[in-house]
């Protein structure tokens, strides 16, 4: 059956799936967006194309287990350049996210039209692989293809450019049976020799460590990783983007590596004499400085992506598939450990940390970031609630005091580490979740990138329960400048506005705490009002998030929390 | 030389004859910071297959990097490095070489000892073509340098490993090949 490019794009989204796409209509998308009304599909309106991304963004992560992608759309030239920032973004986490961008006919491209950007030029080094479709012919395979690839393997955003004249003109309906990219292969079992291998490595490991990344989330490998943790009785050390993959609860996890994890955590690494890398690529936030990182280990990396062996760690073994199947051939080929002087050094560590931990000391004054954090914790926990943070201070606090218990429960900028990502991001996970609370943990700068998007908020409905951690300073940059450029605080001051009658002017319920005592108070006041709710917590201006491994410096040089006298809670 | 150190390494891609192939490929190696030597793209016998012949300026233990990040590409069908591998390169060189009469003898006869041609021939030049390994060629430019150059061009190195284990094993549609680690 002939129909217009714009009806054939919407059939094939139908096919791929896809429920919800959020978006921006503009010159160069207009056929599509009329279209769409006669579809079965729910368009969110964002307030910018960047915060459509994002939410896309944030969809797809609430949905991993069940491999949705998520679409954003937006129009030409400043439509597309606008989402450019969600896409480097996605493409930073490995997000499967299909971004639509309109763009000018056919006959124009390369005459400077109006609104015309190269955009697929522009995205080229930060989308897993993108189109310029100019036939309206190519368009359901072309759907058909990035739709598997932003799923596939590594997961990744894929951007189609969709010339005006080929959402006009008319086509034969005709949807591929099968995917032909023959350049395209992601592993998917690893090699039996080299299973062999690594088992041998375990088998000689006396102080093992386990590290966990985000590929156990996208590859739902959490039962796998359990198991295999269990049987070696090896400590878990995860990720940012990996959190939750073991509950926190666990007494093998060891929560959050790197520049801000504990300080048993990063010492486990550096004492290590063999790791397991599932899933994560030893980011520069995850490793301090390379010359010096975890120097007695061995290393087995298990990875999807092998451009990731050897980038940045030299790995003894590469185990190259999908992480669940690569662990279930490996774990039969172990046998199990009980590395008991290993655990009673951890446990010596941690014991010295608990002393330093900000939770067991009694301090005066005003509120702290990480005890409200910590305190949201305990008044949402154990509740079908998922997060969703900026990035910066309140990011590595809700990471270090959030105590995840469940996946794909976490959704945060990572790899890019974009501010604003929160709201935007929260909200999309709410479309993926509607029954669910979403908790946005935003600062007071990056909340005001997108602060917009409240009024995509209201307009939906969504359950969204914004809180501002406020320090009146773009905090991280300021405990930077502290620690490394002598105090000399540099535009990090910020004036901002009241958060409360902000909110109110969009009509949402806010509330401002100032005091630790009305933090259930307001968790309550939150879940009284259905739909967006924006608090205000009012903290310390000047603290510091620690532990902190300074840039550049190595993984168990870390600046620790000041050491104190531990008052019981 | 530092045994560690940068070397060319040579690159063979077998990718999909298709419009913008050539910016992806060209676009990873300007992002990733790799320096390219020369790059040449040309057809193969499968008219959806191009060809191209990388050389790269790069440690030994980072040029699996570049493989793998080349096959990372989706229309990027297959990539070896055939750099320590038996194989047959070649480059093409016109050079453009100032030759008044007086002197227009004792170039052609230096062409003569690289069998290289003389393709063109004007009042003031001579218009020398050479095929030959990359070294061969650079051998010629520096010997015609004293008589003045006015002009080189050189097509960059195509390679072919040697005997029938070479070539491309993947064509479009085969199972699936990952870069070895």
């Amino acid at each position: 059956m002939k129909m217009s490019g714009a009806r054939l794009l919407w059939e094939a989204l139908i096919r791929e799936g896809v429920e919800v796409v959020f978006g921006y209509p503009g010159g160069a998308i207009m056929p599509v967006y009329d279209a769409m009304l006669d579809y079965p599909v729910k368009h969110v309106l964002t307030r910018h194309e960047q915060a459509a991304g994002h939410a896309a963004d944030g969809y797809a992560r609430a949905l991993r287990h069940r491999r949705k992608v998520g679409v954003a759309m937006a129009t030409s030239g400043p439509g597309a350049t606008n989402l450019t920032t969600a896409i480097a973004t996605a493409r930073m986490d490995s997000s499967p996210v299909v971004f639509i961008t309109g763009q000018v006919s056919a006959s124009l491209l390369g005459s400077d039209a109006f609104q015309e950007t190269d955009i697929t030029g522009i995205t080229l080094p930060i989308t897993k692989h993108n189109y310029l479709v100019t036939r309206a012919e190519d368009i359901p395979r072309v759907v058909r293809e990035a739709f598997h690839i932003a799923r596939t393997g590594r997961p990744g955003p894929v951007v189609i450019d969709l010339c005006k004249n080929a959402q006009i003109e008319e086509a034969e309906w005709s949807w591929p049976e099968r995917v032909d990219l023959p350049g395209y292969h992601p592993p998917e079992k690893a090699d039996p020799q080299d299973l062999e291998r690594a088992a041998r490595l375990i088998a000689e490991a006396e102080r093992p460590v386990i590290l966990a990344g985000q590929g156990v989330l996208m590859s739902g490998a959490m039962e796998e990783l359990r198991q295999l943790a269990e049987k070696l009785q090896a400590p878990v050390a995860m990720t940012l983007l990996g959190l939750g993959v073991l509950p926190a609860s666990h007494p093998l996890s060891l929560g959050m590596m790197g520049m801000h994890g504990e300080y048993y955590t990063n010492m486990a690494i550096q004492h290590a004499d063999l790791l397991i890398a599932l899933g994560m690529r030893f980011d520069d936030r995850v490793t301090g400085k390379l010359e010096t990182y975890a120097p007695h280990a061995k290393v087995i990396h298990v990875e999807i992506d092998p451009a990731e062996i050897h980038k940045n760690v030299r790995a003894d073994v590469a185990l190259l598939g999908d992480l669940k199947a690569v662990l279930q051939d490996l774990i039969p080929l172990v046998e199990p450990k009980q590395p008991e002087d290993w655990w009673d050094q951890i446990e010596s560590w941690k014991a010295d940390t608990r002393r330093r931990d900000i939770l067991y000391r009694n301090q005066p004054g005003p509120l702290r970031a990480a005890q409200a954090i910590h305190d949201l914790w305990k008044a949402t926990a154990g509740q079908e609630v998922i997060i969703a943070t900026g990035v910066g201070q309140h990011q590595m606090w809700t990471a270090q005091y959030y105590k995840l218990e469940q996946p794909y429960r976490l959704i945060t900028s990572g790899g890019l580490g974009t501010m604003g990502f929160g709201l935007p991001a929260g909200i999309g996970a709410w479309f993926a979740h509607p029954e669910k609370e979403v908790w946005v943990i935003e600062g007071d700068g990056g909340f005001q990138m997108t602060q917009a998007e409240l009024a995509t908020a209201v307009q939906e409905g969504a359950n969204v329960k914004v809180v501002i951690v406020n320090n009146n300073y773009l905090g991280m940059v300021r405990q930077w400048q502290e620690l490394f450029y002598e105090k000399r605080y540099s535009a990090v001051l910020m004036h901002n506005p009241d958060f409360v009658q902000l909110a109110k002017a969009y009509g949402i319920p806010a509330m401002r705490v100032t005091e630790r005592g009305q933090i259930p108070q307001a968790v309550a006041f939150a879940r009284e009002h259905p739909g967006p709710v924006v608090l205000e917590f009012v903290v310390e201006q000047e603290e510091h998030v620690f532990p902190m491994v300074p840039s550049g410096v190595s993984l168990h040089e870390m600046i620790r929390r000041p050491a104190g006298e531990v008052v019981s809670r | 030389m530092n045994p560690n150190g940068p070397r060319p390494h040579i690159f063979i891609a077998w990718v999909e004859n298709k419009p913008g192939v050539l910016n992806r490929v060209a676009s990873l190696f300007r992002r990733r910071n790799y320096n390219i030597h020369s790059l040449n793209v040309g057809t193969t016998q499968d008219p959806r297959v191009s060809r191209m012949t990388i050389v790269v300026d790069i440690e030994d233990e980072k040029a699996h990097l570049i493989e793998a990040n080349l096959y990372k590409l989706v229309n990027v069908l297959d990539v070896q490095d055939v750099t320590d591998r038996p194989a047959v390169v070649r480059e093409l060189a016109l050079i453009k070489v100032k030759a008044p009469p007086g002197q227009r003898t004792e170039i052609i006869n230096l062409a003569a000892v690289y069998r290289a041609n003389i393709v063109d021939v004007s009042p003031e030049t001579v218009t020398v073509e050479i095929t030959g390994a990359p070294e061969k060629v650079d051998s010629l430019i520096d010997l015609l340098r004293p008589a003045g150059l006015v002009e080189v061009v050189r097509t960059g190195h195509v390679a072919m490993t040697r005997g029938m284990a070479a070539g491309h094993r993947h064509l479009p549609g085969a199972n699936g090949h990952r870069p070895t680690v």
